[in-house]
């Protein structure tokens, strides 16, 4: 059962369930308790002592139904009904046994272990060799999915295969019927092979091949990623967006050691007449990150635009205030539309409202300045994410200017790369003049980076 | 046999907790014996209302123990949560030492002899009577236990989680002048949080947790049985139903058990015998807590109550 367990850790760390080792002593603990006998107690013990979310009690239960139900060994067909002949040949007393079946019902002596067992029908034994044999051949070191012909061959050869096949040359010599039997049930044992090294590879892989994809994902151009793997990449986003919360929703105030508050002192020790057994010091507010975002909509950008507001809208213990902005050809906010839809309708609310015409950053830029320039504080940063393709109309950078004297910092992420600004009708160069930062930002992890680094700058 | 022994402990919890007017899920039950057994604090996460603080009360009641709570807020610090010295005191003692000191120090001829007299003293200044035990240093000095409630520790700060630390993990707090003060008997400790930020992994680690959600019909209607006895079963059923009802929609807070009671218990003033329009639209404030809210279940009135009385007929 230990080794069980121990195997369990395993597939659990592969669901994306952070296990440590004092994690499973507790759980070690807590089964010793509860015992085994009850799944679904042991099963509510697990996800108590090892999981330590909401998300993480979903994935640890799957994983528990995954790994407790082991694949039944498989009978095929034929097999099947050899077997009933020969489970009636076994209900009747052995003195009476027919002549034609004794062959087959009590399998010759001089076979090897994994043919008598095969001949015998014996599902436990067999469920039991395929699992000490997994154990044989480390099947939880399998990781891509191209390994399972490897591990179901040393699995089979760990159950003794070379000694089947002898037993099955010398048996269609000898007995052809009995060698058709074991070949048939040879095959069924492979198929139930193949599943279990389905199932481990499920079990134990599935953090490396997500390892995988998601690595492949974050350096995707986000412009150009297909249809069926956008909301992959939300959900990527939306790991992105927990990481940067865990890492900078840290508390705001922080002491001044050695900066004593003297006001505060006073007032905190006037039952003691004054005597300062009570020391208040100097603290300091950080803010927290005002941001206001203006959003190129217009072709390819789009798709970029979009996964940047759902990243930064989903950054609500992280940042205090957000105000996103939509534009193409004219502006307009659209922040709320972001808070209260789902990511999906709110994107197709805006296309719908202002996408797919063609830039014009000049205009859009004198939207802003006319309605929402009130929005912009010393605290506030201002990212501009878009091409600044502004299609030979006029860039009105004089703008632009006057928003970056007004905010704190002007951040400007550009798909393109940095070969093309520049070239023809691309009005970065006499943007970037204005800009605290010019980076670009085509993949998730640029992305991250470029987010990272902004509300970094507030903490 | 251990198995035994255990699935049969895990009923007596149930049971337990029921005889206080708490009804446990087996989840809740199996936490409960665990930390028990494996002496372990349990962390309870949930929506407001599910009855996580409820569940320590019940705990204390059951086991006849004292229970100590601590409130969490934004700014607790340890001279609230775990001791303070009583500097009022201690101010009063140096004064009677001033006055004494002449007396004590009567037969020292040199500094020096004065001084070592003054150190045969010991160390009183900073001893057991200058403490004044907060709830987390109460809790460790039951003699018999008790059941230690850490409630909305999410609304703490950083800081003060790795303040807990050395409590969950061994039961014991270092106070430095003093030592380490360990517990008598280890109390069993409830932490709770309504997931407002995320809490330290090293926090998460030393316990067990615990998730609440809102529970399955049946349970649901136990519990207003134990909490609202004087309500028919016809009506319990059809409202349970109804809330279930109103907790697939989309709102800004949905009602949990606490709100389920409050309602069977106006219902219960108001003498009705049976859920309809006309009532439900009357006493919805007592559910949803938002105007919003309110507006957005109006509509659905009638056929979650036609929803919950057909479920009613075939359940």
């Amino acid at each position: 059962m230990r080794e069980n367990l121990h195997r369990f850790f395993r597939a659990a760390r592969g669901a994306g369930v952070r296990v440590s080792p004092a994690e499973s002593i507790d759980a070690m603990r807590a089964v010793a308790q509860v015992g085994i006998s009850d799944r679904a107690v042991l099963r509510d013990a697990l996800l108590l002592t090892l999981a330590k979310s909401q998300d993480e009690k979903l994935a640890l239960g799957d994983c528990f139904d995954l790994f407790f139900s082991q694949p039944e060994p498989r009978q095929d067909q034929p097999e099947a009904a050899a077997e009933d002949d020969a489970a009636q040949g076994e209900d009747q007393p052995p003195s009476s046994g027919s002549a034609s079946e004794a062959g087959e019902g009590q399998p010759p002596q001089g076979l090897g272990p994994l043919a008598q067992m095969l001949l015998s029908q014996d599902r436990n034994a067999i469920a039991a060799a395929i699992a000490s044999a997994s154990g044989a051949a480390s099947l939880s070191d399998i990781r891509y999915s191209t390994q399972r012909g490897i591990f179901s061959s040393r699995i089979l050869d760990a159950m003794g295969l070379q000694r089947l096949r002898d037993d099955l040359d010398q048996l269609t010599a000898t007995n052809p019927s009995l060698a058709e039997r074991l070949r048939a049930a040879l095959d069924a044992l492979r198929e139930t092979v193949r599943d279990t090294v389905s199932q481990g590879l499920a079990l134990y892989a599935r953090e490396e091949a997500e390892n995988l994809r998601n690595e492949i994902l974050r350096n995707a151009p986000l412009a150009r990623i297909e249809r069926r793997q956008v909301a992959e990449m939300r959900a990527l986003i939306r790991q992105i967006a927990r990481r940067l919360r865990e890492r900078y929703s840290k508390p705001r105030k922080r002491q001044r050691r050695g900066h004593l508050d003297v006001r505060r002192t006073l007032r905190r020790n006037a039952a003691w007449g004054g005597v300062p057994f009570l020391t208040a010091w100097k603290r300091k507010h950080r803010d927290r990150p005002k941001i206001v975002a203006l959003c190129d909509v217009s072709g390819s950008v789009a798709q970029v635009s979009d996964f940047f507001l759902l990243l930064i809208h989903s950054l609500h213990e992280v940042v205090d205030d957000v105000r996103s902005f939509a534009f193409s050809s004219h502006l307009i906010e659209v922040s709320e539309v972001l808070e209260t839809k789902s990511p999906e309708e709110a994107m197709s609310e805006i296309m719908s409202k202002v996408g797919f015409g063609s830039s014009d950053y000049g205009s859009s830029l004198v939207d802003f300045e006319k309605e929402f320039m009130s929005t912009l504080t010393p605290q506030t940063t201002v990212i501009v994410l878009g091409d600044a393709r502004s299609n030979n109309l006029d860039p009105r950078a004089d703008i632009l200017r006057r928003i970056s004297e007004r905010s704190k910092r002007l951040v400007w992420l550009n798909p393109e790369g940095r070969l093309a600004w520049g070239f023809g009708d691309s009005e970065m160069p006499r943007y970037a003049t204005f800009c605290s930062v010019v980076r670009q930002c085509a993949t998730a992890q640029q992305l991250e980076r470029a987010v990272s680094d902004i509300v970094a700058t507030y903490q | 046999m251990a198995d035994q022994k255990a699935s049969t402990s895990i009923e007596a919890v149930e049971s337990g907790l029921a005889a206080q007017g708490y009804i446990a899920s087996r989840q809740i039950a199996t936490a409960v014996y665990l930390s028990q057994q494996i002496e372990k604090p349990i962390l309870v996460e949930g929506p407001a209302g599910v009855g996580k603080t409820e569940l320590a009360k019940a705990i204390a009641a059951w086991r006849g123990k004292k229970m100590i709570r601590l409130q969490c807020y934004e700014g607790l610090d340890e001279a609230k949560a775990l001791y303070e010295w009583k500097y009022a005191k201690q101010l009063l003692y140096t004064q009677i030492l001033k006055d004494k000191l002449g007396e004590v120090l009567g037969g020292a001829q040199t500094l020096h002899a004065a001084l070592d007299q003054l150190h045969d003293f010991g160390d009183v200044f900073f001893a057991k009577e200058f403490v004044e035990p907060r709830p987390l240093l109460q809790a460790l000095e039951q003699p018999g236990g008790c059941v230690l409630l850490i409630d909305e520790i999410d609304k703490s700060d950083a800081e003060f989680e790795s303040l807990l630390l050395e409590i969950l993990s061994d039961f014991q707090v270092t106070i430095p002048e003093l030592g380490t003060v360990s517990a008598i008997t280890p109390p069993t400790v409830i932490l709770t949080s309504n997931s407002e930020r995320d809490l330290g992994d090293a926090l998460k680690r030393r316990c067990l947790h615990l998730h609440i959600g809102f529970p399955e019909q049946r349970l649901e209607e136990r519990i207003v049985e134990s909490r609202v006895p004087g309500i028919s079963q016809t009506l319990r059923r059809q409202m349970v139903g109804f809330i279930h009802e109103i907790r697939s929609l989309d709102l800004k807070k949905l009602p949990s058990v606490s709100e389920t009671i409050d309602w069977a218990r106006v219902l219960v003033l108001l003498q009705a015998s049976e859920l309809d329009t006309e009532i439900v639209k009357d006493t919805l404030n007592v559910l949803l807590k938002y105007e919003a809210d309110i507006e957005a279940a109006t509509p659905q009135v009638t056929t979650f109550i036609a929803k919950a009385a057909r479920s009613n007929v075939f359940g």
